[in-house]
């Protein structure tokens, strides 16, 4: 308890008056009301940020109200075209009526269930594996047996469901199946070809370089013509594959090009004092990489691929190029209706939330995922 | 085994590396070959069914379809060769525009989200967290949509005296031709090179007498100054061809598509975004001892910004730029989704005429690579110049 009552403490008896009485104030430093400090501070400090304040404030006042008035006040959420046309705002009557054309494409309207429950159980596989305490073993048969569910309930044939063949499929079950399934078929052929890339034996390590090389020189576009148009010249009279598979190649291909280069960097990164001292112990080339330099690798690799996969989900847009009905192409067919054309800026605005939900999200889970490791590895 | 007695253990063969080295590669040959034969053979059967030519003599034949614009004359009657070499003018045309768009861009957004200033910061943030997470040929669908919702030619949009923004693109005035302008071009490379020459000198006496120059300005105004000094000379001719709404279009002026438009916008937004993340990692990778050193030194920042971060920046920016580079070429090659004739469209036309599609598909293959080494062989050069000299 501070005694602010003025005392006569000098030997000498200075007279109390003397003494400066401190005034009753608070502990608290003075200053502006908080809000009003930050302000000053982080929009206002100096002349040249003052005027990008306003700059950006005055940007904001053109831009905004106009376009919430028209995504939300004069919206027509309900209703057909007809009763858009006759509103002035955002037509999101679109996503309620073609909602189904555009996430499961033309699948047959009445078993949109199966497509529906497949991708619940792919985006339920990706959560679980997204959890750290899940990586075990049962996750691997977890996944095949999630792909035979899905594959399952895809094609039908059995129990009742019937056959839906794959030029069929489409919407968001096919683009998130190209992505998974792209992924993991290219993960295995990416470490062959970054093991290869680093081997000693001259042959070995001029192929792998020369494809690698080869494919990151081209568009995907060019990846999936070449896999639509070629693929049939290369097998034997009367065998056909259908598009899907082809596709599905293409982007397995091309992505396992660049994965390679991100296996190759986590390769990189282990010591080279562990694989000298496998050649020490005497692990023949498999068994180091197996048992020695294969885990260290790829655990650095794994915010890389999540980069990757994020990639490969957007890049799935591009079969609609080769006649694929991924969410993008069903979107754009949704919108080639007379009635719902003039308002092709909803339904991609639609589209674009889907896409971006999945790859915000997906950033910020690898963002997460390389520091949960990162702070793994301090000692 | 007591040394001296010159007694020597035979090892089997297959104990030796190098030879199992060896064997290894001669199997996966074998394999490849193997697999290559069968592939071609497959292929020369299925081709020769189908009724296809192989070989690329069908270069030389009359293409017979029209492209939509080209840099070179072209016409239905000439070439398929000539109709790819437009297709790649056109991929070049479109891609280095997009580099120098996205690069301002990227610039912009990128030091913006470093910004002190909380609001634009966010702005930043929030263009590049947006853009970044949608595809592109999403976003390209968005613009072409755009572009053609415009009004047409008749009701064009006319924000400046000249310009008018229609369904068939973007028309603006231009000066008319002139002798003289070739030798504007002269003077521009004449002023690029004592730009240049004058920056060396400035240089090598700053460092030999410690005495600055400011060949910056003078470097500026070398650029600037000798073709304005060469027009004024000549005249000053200048004749604007102004569009004309003829019917239904405008003629005269210069133009620009609505595909080319929607292409350009959309590869570069897209690929700012990447840049802006580049460029303010590059920022950041710099250590904040040395902005405080330049700092306690006396520097302004705007000094400290030219001879103590950038350079160390660029050091790290350079690299992933230049694959952002090569990644907006390759996404040129969408410009088939939205109709521009870029090479892959051309080539695509190409193949579905002619049939043959392993020589297009070559063909397309071997122009992106040729850029794609272009570009690494360019970054590689510029790395090794300006890496850490490390003993």
């Amino acid at each position: 308890m501070i005694d602010r009552q003025p005392h006569d403490h000098s030997a000498t008896g200075v007279a109390a008056a003397d003494v400066e009485e401190p005034s009753a104030v608070s502990l608290q430093p003075p200053g502006p009301p908080r809000l009003l400090g930050w302000a000053r501070e982080n929009l206002f400090g100096s002349v040249p940020n003052t005027v990008m304040t306003l700059l950006a404030l005055a940007l904001l006042w053109e831009v905004l109200p106009p376009f919430l008035s028209w995504a939300l006040v004069h919206a027509q959420w309900g209703g057909d075209g007809a009763a858009c046309r006759q509103a002035e705002g955002a037509c999101w009557a679109l996503v309620g009526e073609r909602h189904r054309l555009m996430l499961f494409g033309v699948y047959p309207y009445d078993q949109h269930w199966r497509p529906l429950l497949a991708t619940a159980i792919l985006v339920t596989l990706l959560a679980t594996s997204a959890v750290r305490a899940f990586w075990r073993p049962w996750l691997l048969w977890a996944w095949l047996a999630g792909f035979a569910g899905i594959a399952l309930l895809m094609w039908g044939g059995v129990l009742g469901m019937p056959y839906v063949e794959t030029d069929m499929w489409g919407g968001l079950p096919l683009t998130l199946a190209l992505a998974v399934l792209g992924i993991a078929l290219a993960f295995p052929l990416s470490i062959v070809l970054a093991l290869g890339r680093r081997s000693e034996l001259p042959v070995i390590r001029a192929f792998s370089v020369a494809y690698i090389e080869l494919v990151r020189g081209i568009p995907l576009v060019s990846v999936l013509f070449m896999a639509s148009v070629m693929f049939p010249l290369f097998l034997p009279e009367g065998v056909t594959i259908d598009k899907l598979l082809r596709a599905l190649v293409g982007m397995v291909l091309f992505t396992a090009a660049y994965l390679a280069e991100a296996v190759r960097g986590g390769l990189q990164a282990v010591p080279r004092g562990q694989e000298e001292a496998a050649d020490a112990l005497g692990l023949s080339y498999w068994r180091k990489m197996r048992l020695i330099v294969l885990p260290q690798a790829l655990r650095l690799v794994i915010p890389p691929i999540v980069n990757q996969f994020i990639s490969c989900f957007k890049d799935t847009s591009l079969v609609t190029i080769v006649g694929l009905y991924d969410l993008l192409a069903a979107t754009k067919a949704a919108l080639a209706d007379p009635e719902w054309r003039p308002f092709f800026v909803e339904g991609y605005v639609a589209a674009a939330l889907v896409y971006w939900s999945f790859c915000f999200f997906m950033s910020r889970y690898s963002q997460w995922l390389e520091h949960q490791l990162a702070t793994g590895q301090k000692r | 085994m007591a040394v001296g007695q010159g007694h020597v253990v035979k090892r089997s063969l297959l104990n030796s590396a190098r030879f199992r080295g060896i064997v290894y590669q001669v199997v996966v040959v074998a394999v490849v070959l193997a697999v290559g034969w069968y592939l071609v053979r497959n292929t020369l059967v299925n081709l020769e069914a189908r009724g296809i030519a192989t070989g690329l003599d069908f270069l030389e034949r009359e293409a017979g379809f029209g492209i939509g614009e080209s840099l070179i004359a072209y016409s239905p009657a000439d070439s398929y060769l000539h109709a790819l070499a437009v297709g790649l003018l056109n991929t070049l045309q479109v891609s280095v525009l997009g580099i120098v768009v996205a690069t301002v861009i990227g610039l912009v957004v990128g030091i913006s989200r470093l910004s002190g200033n909380w609001l634009v910061a966010r702005l930043a943030t929030l263009y590049v967290e947006g853009v970044r997470n949608i595809p592109l040929l999403l976003q390209l669908f968005v613009w072409y949509g755009l572009v053609t919702a415009l009004p047409g030619p008749r009701q064009a949009l006319n924000p400046l005296p000249g310009i008018f923004l229609s369904n068939r693109g973007l028309k603006v005035p231009l000066p008319e031709a002139h002798p003289l302008y070739p030798w504007l071009a002269v003077a521009l490379v004449v002023g690029l090179l004592a730009a240049w020459g004058v920056r060396r000198w400035a240089l090598r006496r700053h460092a030999r007498l410690g005495r600055p120059f400011p060949w910056i300005l003078t470097g500026i105004a070398l650029v600037l100054g000798l073709p304005a000094a060469v027009f004024v000379a000549g005249g000053a001719p200048l004749v604007w061809v102004v569009p004309q709404l003829r019917g239904f279009n405008f003629v005269g002026g210069g133009a620009l598509s609505p595909e080319f438009a929607a292409l350009l916008a959309g590869l570069s937004v897209y690929t700012a975004a990447f840049i802006a993340e580049i460029v303010r990692s590059g920022i950041l990778a710099v250590p904040v001892g040395q902005t405080e050193a330049a700092q306690a030194l006396g520097l302004s920042r705007a000094k400290t910004l030219r001879l103590i971060v950038l350079p160390q920046a660029l050091r790290v920016i350079i690299p992933p730029l230049s694959s952002q580079y090569l990644n907006l070429t390759k996404n040129s090659s969408l410009a088939v989704a939205i109709g521009y004739p870029d090479l892959v469209s051309v080539a695509n036309t190409t193949i579905n005429q002619t049939g043959q599609a392993v020589e297009g598909v070559g063909v397309v293959m071997a122009a992106f690579l040729t850029i794609s080494l272009a570009l690494s062989l360019l970054m590689n050069w510029y790395n090794e110049r300006v890496a850490l000299v490390t003993r």
